[in-house]
């Protein structure tokens, strides 16, 4: 087991290369300083001096891989690749654009963000798997009919809707909650019970839909009908047998995702003005800094890979025949 | 006949299947009782609803779409059929319990087994949850020969093998003290030598508890051996009922007499297998005459149009009786053989093998195929699994070498180091006088032309997605054999003649076939590229006895016209000693015992050869045999026993056995085994 994450750890290693070089290939060669400096000067400013002097104000003004007119004689350190892109594995993202902070930034903004994530997926599996219980347990009746078209009416309606029309509905017309801000402390409740509301209603048609199907499955399998002639009730069968090994792919499925969970939404949070890091990856984008941007891209790739060991590790926790590296 | 106590009494019992806007009458009319501490078989090949029969009884059959029509069945005078769904749950697990097929897949696998024991103890028997109902857990454990079952109780399925499986499905069905135990199918998922053990102790618990016994099972062995009474089902009827005796003696039904004729074995090594023409009927179809009777080599006009009516035998009761024209007082006379002269017509077509030269074909010398076993960090292999260690075997032109062992002793693995699928370890595979194991790739795939294979699967070992014309013409193209595009299509449509299907049928797809039809395609496929040698993995294993006659007809005709040399590897020695010319048996990764058929099975040496030849359920009731029974299971290849591999299971292992393996010792020039009670001079 031990040698087993050892082992997926270093293969994590050269994926992690190969996204800082993507993303460092994308910033910085496909999109030149110069590009960048333009940008952010606007047309009527830009000058072959204005571009310089902005270039130098934000650590632009070296070359991107080797430095031969280095004053401190490091050739190789004192480049964009090596300043801008090696030091992410230390997670040391630099400033903004703005001069800020970005670690600081993210270490504020991430409690926020799972504020958000954290009921929505809780209160989401609950839903989810009752629902999806319901419908296996009155398979092929009326009821898991109309349930499975529930389902793939709310699949069909966009994400958007469900913001608007829930920020209409509810704090517009009723007045029960604020349409969008955050605060601190307890006060915060008021304002994330829409946003998590919409997160788990957004998503009931697609992972009931499946949950349901991995219900079925389970249900039709031999140790169901072995449980059964025991004389054993439905509810005993389903929620002892069924249940137990239904879950298997649901939690697992689950703990991928859970890394990623820091990230935020960047739809919910920008709607409901939740300053948290799925916002903070908007604004950026929308102001073209490139090292939020950069710094989130990283961090999602190293969460991903976290999730995925976990992954593995949560099988070898509910699934007594799996065990990792065959020791 | 002593009057018994009656149990289960089933009557006119119809259930249903809706499906396709059709509707498949599975059962259609089924009755029979069962009495106490008997053993009542059902009979019957796949499809004829003897697993629908016993899943109405417990009202298990799958929803929606299965349904029980009419019909009652009564246990104890009380109509199941009639009770609420809470009261029969009383039923299932206590009164009556049952066993399924597939121990593999018919535990919970993420339940420890003695969790799955007690459950049905706490639920019948008003144990408390925790130390008594773990006392008890473990006391059925021990009484189904489970050893070690302290430590056991606390494992998960996979850590048991089939056997040790089906015994903890044994030992939950006792956990209610059932009055009917319905066993479907037992033991077909395993291997002789525990098939041999699960029934022991089926028989064993049933002396002690007095329990009633719903068998049911395709094996005619298998009845023989613990069948009180017998009913064959056919199609969705039961078509005859009988007693042990009477049945094995004289089988009355035409199917219940072709079931018999089909069984191969050695006394009908020169003759072609009695085979039942077509297929069994669909299910869907409205019935004007009797089931069987297009297939039926008794068949008169009347068979056609009149239903068949049940003729009992008054003196007999009036359950022993039979489902056929021929004993409709109405009809008899219009059949223009006598009933007893019929049964005695086997086919007796003289077909004697062609002796051809003994030209070697394959020799396979010392060959090694091992698996290393990688852990750590760095994968370091720290051993090796002996799949195959050292097995040397002969084929000549023309001749069939049948190998034979239990499920993981390799068996299959020597197909495929054969055919270089698995590049062997050490060793020599020497085919017409060229090595196969020094060959480069593009060299041996032109070799593969010699040699094909045929696998037990014939639905998975065909692409889906490809027309038996493109699956036949493929390794044509391969191997640039046929002649041009032409030409391939004459010689696909010659070959499909040959296996016995119609050219006709090259524009269709594999899942339009039956099982039996398929492996013929698979046959096909392989002739195509003219080989010496094929392969035969397990090809009827799959299959129901009356389709696995017309293979194995098919094979020996086949190797009659072409020379064709065949290794036969299978676990089902009835077709061995139909089929083959010699034998080996194999063991652990190595073969403990060689010879012609005759040598092996009728003068077996080795105590492992006598155990298995010993275990086989024989469909003769008056052979008085002596079963010897193997102690435990096939041990792991990984980490094989000190000395002779068989030594921990050989009732006659000394201690001599523990040193070093045996070596091989003839007795005769084809004759020769590897155990120690032969070594001495």
């Amino acid at each position: 087991m031990l040698a087993y994450l050892v082992r997926r750890i270093l293969y994590a290693l050269p994926i992690l290369i190969g996204v800082n070089l993507l993303t460092f290939a994308l910033f910085f060669v496909v999109n030149k300083p110069d590009d960048m400096a333009r940008m952010h000067l606007g047309v009527k400013h830009v000058t072959p001096a204005a571009i310089e002097r902005w270039k130098q104000e934000h650590g632009y003004d070296k070359p991107l891989f080797y430095n031969p007119a280095s004053e401190t004689g490091n050739a190789f350190t004192d480049t964009i690749f090596f300043t801008k892109s090696v030091r992410l594995f230390i997670f040391d993202f630099g400033n903004a654009d703005d001069g800020r902070n970005i670690t600081y930034d993210i270490t504020q903004r991430m409690w926020p963000s799972l504020a958000i994530a954290i009921p929505t997926l809780l209160v989401g599996l609950l839903v989810y798997i009752t629902f999806a219980m319901t419908l296996a347990f009155f398979r092929a009746t009326y009821i898991d009919y109309a349930g499975v078209i529930l389902a793939v009416v709310l699949m069909s309606i966009s994400g958007l809707f469900y913001i608007i029309g829930g920020q209409y509905l509810v704090s517009k017309l009723l007045h029960l909650v604020p349409i969008s801000g955050y605060a601190t402390g307890l006060t915060a409740i008021k304002f994330l019970i829409l946003p998590v509301l919409i997160g788990v209603i957004g998503s009931i048609g697609s992972n009931s839909r499946w949950y349901r199907t991995i219900f079925l499955e389970e249900i039709n399998k031999d140790y169901v009908r072995t449980a059964r002639a025991k004389g054993l009730s439905e509810r005993v069968v389903l929620f002892k047998h069924v249940l137990k090994n239904a879950l298997i792919p649901i939690l697992t499925g689950i703990v991928v995702i859970l890394p990623m969970l820091f990230m935020g939404n960047l739809i919910l949070e920008s709607f409901f003005g939740v300053p948290g890091l799925g916002s903070y990856t908007i604004d950026a984008i929308r102001q073209q800094d490139f090292a939020i941007v950069r710094a989130m891209v990283f961090l999602g790739s190293v969460l991903y890979i976290i999730g995925l060991i976990l992954t593995d590790i949560s099988y070898t926790i509910v699934d007594p025949r799996i065990r990792l590296g065959g020791s | 006949m002593a009057e018994q106590t009656q149990i289960l009494k089933v009557e006119n019992l119809h259930t249903w299947f809706r499906g396709d806007g059709r509707i498949a009458r599975a059962v259609d009319g089924v009755s029979f009782t069962i009495n106490k501490g008997e053993t009542f078989a059902l009979l019957g090949e796949s499809g004829c609803g003897k697993s629908v029969t016993s899943l109405s009884i417990m009202r298990l059959v799958p929803e929606p779409g299965g349904k029980i029509v009419q019909g009652r069945v009564n246990l104890h005078g009380q109509d199941l059929l009639q009770l609420p769904e809470t009261q029969m749950r009383d039923v299932r697990g206590s009164r009556i319990a049952m066993i399924f097929q597939e121990p593999m897949t018919s535990l919970n696998p993420v339940l420890k087994i003695g969790e799955q024991i007690e459950e049905t103890a706490v639920r019948h028997k008003t144990l408390k949850e925790g130390q008594t109902a773990r006392q008890k857990a473990i006391e059925l454990l021990n009484a189904v020969g489970l050893p070690d079952a302290q430590r056991r109780y606390s494992e998960y399925p996979h850590q048991l093998s089939g056997g040790m499986k089906q015994r903890v499905m044994i030992a939950i069905a006792l956990a209610g003290d059932p009055e009917l135990l319905i066993a479907d199918e037992p033991t077909t998922a395993l291997d002789v030598t525990i098939q041999s053990q699960v029934l022991q102790l089926l028989r064993e618990l049933q002396g002690e508890t007095h329990m009633a016994v719903m068998l049911i099972t395709h094996d005619l062995g298998v009845v023989a051996e613990m069948a009180d009474r017998v009913a064959v089902m056919y199609a969705g009827q039961i078509v005859e009922q009988a007693d042990r005796e009477t049945f094995f003696k004289a089988p009355k039904h035409p199917y219940s007499i072709k079931l018999f004729e089909s069984l191969p074995n050695r006394t009908k090594r020169n003759q072609r297998l009695a085979v039942i023409q077509g297929s069994v009927p669909s299910l869907a179809t409205e019935f004007k005459g009797c089931r069987f009777e297009p297939r039926c080599q008794f068949a008169i006009e009347d068979c056609k149009n009149n239903v068949p009516v049940w003729q009992s035998f008054d003196e007999l009761g009036e359950e022993t009786g039979v489902l056929c024209h021929r004993f409709d007082p109405r009809f008899e006379s219009q059949f223009s053989e006598p009933v007893q002269k019929i049964f005695d017509a086997v086919a007796q077509s003289d077909d004697p093998v062609t002796t051809r030269g003994f030209k070697e074909l394959l020799k396979v010398n010392e060959l090694k195929v091992h698996f290393p076993i990688q852990k750590g960090l760095f994968k370091r292999t720290v051993g090796h699994v002996r799949a195959v260690d050292g097995v040397s075997i002969d084929i000549p032109q023309g001749k069939t070498l049948a190998l034979v062992g239990e499920s993981g002793c390799g068996k299959t693995t020597v197909g495929k180091g054969i055919l270089q699928l698995i590049s062997p370890t050490a060793g020599s595979v020497n085919l017409d006088n060229e090595e196969l194991t020094n060959l480069a790739k593009h060299q041996m795939r032109q070799r593969r032309k010699d040699i094909q294979i045929i696998f037990q699967d014939p639905f998975s070992s065909m692409n889906p997605r490809m027309m038996v014309a493109d699956i036949i013409e493929e390794g044509m193209v391969a191997q640039r054999v046929g002649g041009d595009k032409q030409k391939r299509q004459t010689r696909i449509d010659e070959l499909l003649n040959q296996v016995g299907l119609s050219p006709e049928v090259k524009y269709r797809y594999p899942h339009e076939f039956s099982g039996g039809q398929r492996q013929r395609i698979c046959i096909a496929r392989a002739l195509a590229v003219e080989p010496k040698l094929i392969i035969c993995d397990e090809p009827t294993s799959a299959l129901d006895v009356s389709v696995q006659a017309q293979i194995l007809n098919l094979l020996k005709e086949l190797q009659d016209k072409f020379g064709l040399a065949y290794l036969f590897i299978t676990h089902n020695l009835s077709v061995v000693e139909y089929l083959a010319h010699n034998v080996a048996v194999m063991y652990l990764g190595r073969i403990v015992e060689t010879g012609t058929v005759e040598e092996v099975l009728e003068n077996p040496l080795h105590p492992y050869t006598k155990a298995l030849l010993s275990a086989v359920p024989q469909v003769d009731i008056d052979s008085e045999r002596k079963v010897i029974r193997l102690r435990g299971e096939l041990p792991s290849p990984a980490n094989p026993p000190v000395g002779c591999h068989f030594n921990p299971r050989c009732a006659k292992a000394w201690q001599e056995c523990r040193n070093g393996y045996p070596s091989a010792r003839s007795v005769s020039p084809t004759h020769s085994v590897r155990c120690y009670l032969y070594q001495e001079n």
